[in-house]
């Protein structure tokens, strides 16, 4: 088992005749990923990788029985994208985009939750359930299957823990990379609630970084709905206030807010054992199993 | 991206919200003379993307000719917590009763924007947030249908503004939120709104950060861009298209992702060492870009060792790798000693083409760090 992704997940990419998107179609497909359609307005007909083409997602959902959608569009045209995708309607929608504008992403969300898709990202590696379907740009071959979730902010921070845990034996059951921006749609929360309700996630590894207040609350969650042991690893301990550390979300504000002091804190309160590195990160995982 | 606040008043004045008469400045004789033109008592105010500038002496109240000559003359030029003034708003002082706070930005935590007012004006509102939060009434707001009027008056009226002037300002938050929705505002502030014993409002500063990723749409706000950089160095890293912060330890840091760059901070500071900077190269680290990354820690004389740190998805350890040896191969003399670690897509190849008598190599981030913590430790001494 595992959680948003599986083996009956079936992809529509959005973008698939971009650079971006081309490149990453054959990845993906390489790795296992039902990709049966592509979309981009203008292009229907074409066919990428063998994948046909359509000028609309509701057209390529209905036309290949799509259920999700990864999109590769441009920032520009990546707002209307999503909502393109939450009207087709599909399950989920993977959005690698990076750099949409903020005010965008706030309507977006707002039309997310009307709906029951579950959205990764924006600017996020997407997700993979090792084996079975990736979602995204991550590296498949440093995964593998097992039971450990694992949620997180940061893309090649996600791949330096994964390969921590795949070389100590501690497979993944999912990995979801929800993305650094300020507006993203599936959170911590989100996340832990999948994980936590999944019979096949036995421990789950969460990486935060500084700036918000998501590793605070996702500490709540934890406290209170919980069983499932969480390791968690917080980025930026020693980043000075007030810069912004590439991530447009990660900053540590004037007023004290989104230190890591305060998150770790939060997550230790909440009984999850927080690594000051990330091989402390992966000691706790396997204590857990 | 920031607009200095002349530039602001112009955007605000534009839309209808009240300011005071005002002209920008860029020699003594230019300040004294719209000074004159205004009528006193004028305000002379530094042009600078920093905040705090009155108690850092970058405000000046004038009451003639004289005062403002030699206020001018001291506030042109004065470097202002590391930026030098070039420019000063001569601005009509405004003779007040009351100050309050009017500001929209987004809520990140809640996805949609909020609007805020306070009738704790003209003092640090983060301080006002921090001690008070009761002093600070918000709204929310739904960013399908824009703020309605109702909600205006409704924060206006929860933030406790007197009556006779409530209408005024629940109008002048309406216009604010426009602005800041179609001119794609990060955050958009009036603070102090001035009350005059007369029941007039004005704005009397103005703050508008624009969205950087909105930038293609709206071409004019993007002229106004000023590469606001602390130091050279920063400058450079923009010019090079890098996320890069400057700190002041002796390691110097290269990777990959910002989450995986920062945990490199973390580490070096976890070994004892002092981090000097903050570098992500992004994805695809090609040659070029690799060879520009060095440029930029080499170029800090803080720097006593290096740590490369590239984690490759979509990035070749090989590439990396390539990059690594052609851009110290121009040098006779590697300027600092470089501790390279490589992983994911292909690194094993990376790591045996890299040229060891160039750099050391390490198979873990911890063996890298600490190795580069010790040799900066080392020349420090």
């Amino acid at each position: 088992m595992s959680v948003l992704v599986d083996d009956d997940t079936r992809v529509v990419v959005q973008g698939i005749t971009g650079g971006e998107g081309r490149f990453h179609t054959g990845q993906m497909l390489e790795y296992g990923t039902n990709i049966v359609a592509g979309a981009v307005p203008g292009k229907g007909g074409q066919e990428v990788d063998g994948v046909p083409v359509y000028d609309t997602v509701a057209g390529a959902a209905r036309a290949e029985d799509a259920n999700a959608a990864v999109v590769f569009v441009p920032p520009a045209f990546a707002g209307d994208a999503l909502f393109e995708a939450l009207d087709a309607p599909v399950d989920l929608v993977v959005a690698i985009t990076e750099g949409i504008p903020t005010q965008d992403m706030s309507r977006v969300y707002r039309r997310l939750q009307e709906t029951d898709t579950y959205l990764v990202g924006p600017n996020c590696p997407g997700l993979i359930t090792p084996g079975e379907a990736k979602l995204g740009i991550l590296p498949g071959n440093i995964f593998e299957a097992g039971n450990v979730g694992l949620v997180s902010r940061s893309g090649t921070l996600t791949y330096q823990v994964v390969d921590n845990l795949t070389e100590r034996g501690l497979g993944q059951s999912t990995a979801i990379g929800i993305g650094g921006d300020p507006i993203i749609g599936t959170d911590f929360i989100d996340s832990l609630e999948l994980f936590e309700a999944d019979p096949d996630t036995d421990a789950v590894v969460m990486c935060g970084e500084i700036g918000g207040e998501d590793e605070e609350q996702a500490a709540e969650y934890i406290a209170e709905r919980m069983e499932t042991p969480v390791a968690a690893f917080i980025a930026g301990r020693t980043a000075p206030p007030g810069k912004r550390m590439g991530h447009a979300g990660a900053i540590v504000s004037g007023s004290g807010t989104g230190t890591a002091q305060s998150k770790i804190d939060a997550l230790e309160a909440a009984g999850a054992r927080v690594g000051e590195t990330l091989n402390e990160v992966t000691e706790y995982v396997e204590q857990f199993l | 991206m920031r607009l200095h606040e002349y530039q602001a008043k112009e955007l605000f004045a534009n839309s209808g919200i009240p300011t005071p008469g005002s002209t920008l400045a860029r020699t003594v004789d230019e300040a004294v003379e719209a000074a004159a033109d205004i009528g006193y008592p004028v305000a002379i105010k530094a042009q600078v993307h920093v905040g705090g500038r009155g108690k850092a002496g970058g405000i000046k109240l004038v009451e003639d000719d004289e005062e403002a000559r030699q206020a001018a003359d001291e506030i042109l030029g004065m470097d202002l917590k590391g930026f030098e003034v070039d420019r000063v708003l001569v601005e009509a002082a405004v003779d007040f009763v009351n100050e309050l706070y009017v500001g929209v930005t987004m809520d990140r935590g809640e996805g949609k924007p909020v609007a805020m007012v306070s009738t704790r004006g003209g003092v640090n509102i983060e301080e006002v947030a921090e001690e008070d939060p009761d002093a600070i009434a918000r709204e929310h707001i739904d960013p399908a249908f824009g703020l309605h009027d109702f909600q205006a008056r409704k924060v206006v009226y929860d933030a406790g503004v007197d009556g006779d002037i409530a209408r005024d300002v629940s109008r002048i938050l309406s216009t604010l939120y426009d602005l800041w929705e179609e001119r794609d505002g990060s955050d958009a502030e009036i603070n102090p709104l001035m009350v005059t014993a007369d029941g007039d409002v004005i704005a009397a500063d103005a703050v508008f950060n624009v969205d950087e990723d909105a930038l293609f749409r709206q071409p004019d706000l993007a002229e106004l861009e000023e590469e606001a950089a602390d130091d050279e160095l920063e400058a450079k890293a923009i010019e090079y298209g890098f996320d890069y912060v400057r700190l002041s330890g002796n390691v110097g840091i290269i990777g990959n992702g910002a989450g995986l760059v920062m945990t490199t901070l973390d580490m070096v500071d976890y070994y004892g060492g002092k981090p000097a900077n903050f570098l992500d190269i992004g994805g695809g680290a090609k040659a070029k870009r690799v060879a520009n990354a060095l440029d930029m820690v080499f170029s800090d004389e803080n720097v006593d060792a290096v740590v490369f740190n590239i984690f490759g998805g979509i990035t070749r350890g090989d590439e990396v790798a390539n990059g690594i040896n052609d851009a110290l191969a121009q040098f006779d003399d590697i300027p600092k000693p470089v501790v390279v670690r490589l992983a994911g897509t292909n690194a094993e190849e990376g790591m045996e083409i890299l040229n060891t008598e160039l750099v050391q190599v390490e198979a873990t981030l911890e063996d890298a760090v600490q190795a580069t913590v010790n040799i900066a430790t080392e020349v420090e001494q």
